[in-house]
């Protein structure tokens, strides 16, 4: 799923005060379960909104919905009706929500109130990791499952530098080292000769690094 | 010879080889390179030219091992892939031959979260084992990545960096055989002051045949003082110091720790030299070049080979 933080208060006032009439839109997929932007985090968004503009004896319309995912149209059209009657929509999704949020309502201005960080996983209720960086080239098959573009600081493929102490990344101890955790899941398989192969440099072309990637599909086309 | 390198040949030679370090100055000033190459010149065999050590941003490799050379010094032009990508290395790599020189030392680098330049993109579009191969393949087959050919291939000595002390362990010997099957001619280990650990890596690689196929020089690093003990012990990436030697240092009157640092070093180059398959040492005295000449009298190693 997309992992995202909301953003500071501060910051967000600073985008949405120039308007009167205020849409808080969450979006109940990815970012609910990183409890950044589903229901329960689009109701206390508009509440502290209200409070910290009552506060500075200012009344906007801050009106609140949610759609169960904010990048897919027949979602985003929930809020159809809703919409015209304001001046702006803030939205809790994740970059790509706000950004067809903003194809979708074209005339209208879209405002995140989240920053979005990664695709990860919930490992335990409060804990968020990141493990993929979407690279295009799937390689966990031959990294028993730990990708070393993503849980290496260094995105190394050939093994783990010489920062690797105790199990820890050398940018931070609180980093678990993406090429112990290979190392010891491939000792533990049996599977340690698939990383005496050189693996040759990567082809970043299907990354980010080759621009924006699009997925063409004539038969899923309707 | 495969190359032209003056290391090259002192290697070849079965002598033992003295390398040591010297960083470009934080900014454009070629006296600092003047200054502190006056006192390794014509006692080492080459000198290492570090590329923005530490994530700090500092004046590049590539010319700062051009003015070395100018002086009389042979470079070893360290490169890191954490701040280039293969287009830029390879160019780099091209433009360094034409400027005459001949060692290359790969390496990843430390993270640029260490440095002064912490908002910075990482690049890391290779890795150091594939930089190494890399400079194998534009020297051995005159190709660049991706197959097509150079006209007049830069032929460089390559090198490689090993850390006998880092996690996990039974992977260190490994990744060793990893960079000599990449292409790494030779290699300058982390700074040693756990020989006991270095003499167990070393048997490891011995057993695998690896000290047959690749050049090994042992890093070591003269302690200013206890402070830097420490700072190194816990600060540095990498870096395993053992508790004696940090009480051995505390253990002397704060100016008596440079000396008690030095004494240590040369005992560690007398302890490493009878490691078999150590072809020689790397000596990193980080700002503190002027006392190389001394070390290496008090070591027995003052006296380069002529070649």
């Amino acid at each position: 799923m997309i992992v995202a933080e909301l953003k500071e208060i501060r910051e967000i006032r600073n985008l949405i005060d120039r308007y009167a009439k205020i849409l808080v839109v969450g979006c109940d997929s990815c970012v609910a379960e990183c409890a950044a932007g589903g229901h329960r985090e689009t109701m206390l968004l508009a509440a502290a909104l209200k409070l910290s503009y009552k506060n500075d004896n200012l009344n906007p319309v801050i009106t609140e919905a949610c759609l169960d995912r904010q990048c897919v149209d027949d979602f985003i059209e929930g809020i159809a009706h809703q919409v015209p009657e304001h001046d702006a929509i803030l939205s809790l999704g994740c970059g790509a929500g706000v950004q067809a949020l903003a194809r979708v309502y074209a005339d209208k201005p879209i405002l995140p109130a989240l920053n979005t960080l990664f695709i990860g996983e919930t490992e335990m209720r409060g804990i968020w990791q990141e493990n993929c960086l979407g690279c295009g080239q799937c390689k966990l098959g031959h990294f028993g499952a730990v990708c070393p573009v993503t849980r290496c600081s260094k995105k190394l493929m050939n093994g783990p530098c010489g920062g690797s102490k105790g199990g820890k990344c050398e940018v931070n101890p609180e980093i678990r080292c993406g090429w112990d955790m290979i190392v010891r899941r491939l000792d533990a398989l049996g599977e340690l000769d698939r990383l005496s192969e050189y693996v040759p440099p990567v082809d970043w072309s299907t990354s980010h690094s080759g621009g924006p990637r699009l997925i063409v599909r004539e038969d899923q086309k309707p | 010879m495969k190359t032209e390198s003056r290391l090259e040949k002192v290697l070849a030679s079965g002598q033992f080889a003295v390398t040591a370090e010297c960083g470009p100055p934080k900014g454009s000033d070629a006296n600092v390179l003047h200054e502190k190459g006056k006192h390794l010149l014509n006692r080492v065999d080459a000198v290492n030219v570090t590329d923005n050590q530490t994530a700090i941003v500092r004046m590049s490799s590539v010319a700062a091992s051009t003015i070395l050379k100018g002086l009389g010094h042979e470079p070893i032009l360290q490169m890191v892939t954490r701040d280039r990508n293969r287009i830029a290395l390879q160019s780099d790599l091209f433009g360094a031959y034409a400027l005459g020189i001949r060692n290359v030392l790969c390496l990843t680098g430390d993270h640029h979260s260490f440095g002064n330049q912490k908002q910075a993109v990482g690049v890391f579009d290779l890795d150091s084992i594939q930089l190494l191969r890399t400079v194998r393949d534009m020297r051995d087959d005159g190709k660049i990545i991706g197959g097509e050919d150079i006209q007049v291939p830069p032929k460089m000595f390559i090198g490689a960096a090993e850390n006998p002390f880092a996690d996990p362990v039974s992977w260190r010997v490994v990744r060793l055989a990893k960079k000599v099957a990449a292409g790494a001619d030779f290699i300058q280990t982390q700074c040693i002051f756990n020989v006991d650990r270095f003499a167990e890596f070393m048997k490891q690689a011995h057993d695998m045949g690896l000290t047959e196929k690749v050049y090994v020089l042992a890093g070591i690093t003269p302690l200013k003082g206890v402070a830097m003990a420490k700072y190194m012990a816990n600060k540095v990436a990498g870096m395993e110091i053992p508790d004696e030697l940090i009480n051995r240092m505390a253990g002397v009157p704060k100016e008596k720790q440079a000396d008690e640092g030095i004494k240590i070093a040369v005992e560690t180059i007398q302890m490493v030299r009878e490691i078999p398959g150590v072809a020689g040492i790397h000596l990193m005295a980080i700002e503190w070049e002027h006392k190389v000449p001394e070390i290496l009298e008090a070591a027995g190693l003052d006296k380069r080979p002529a070649i």
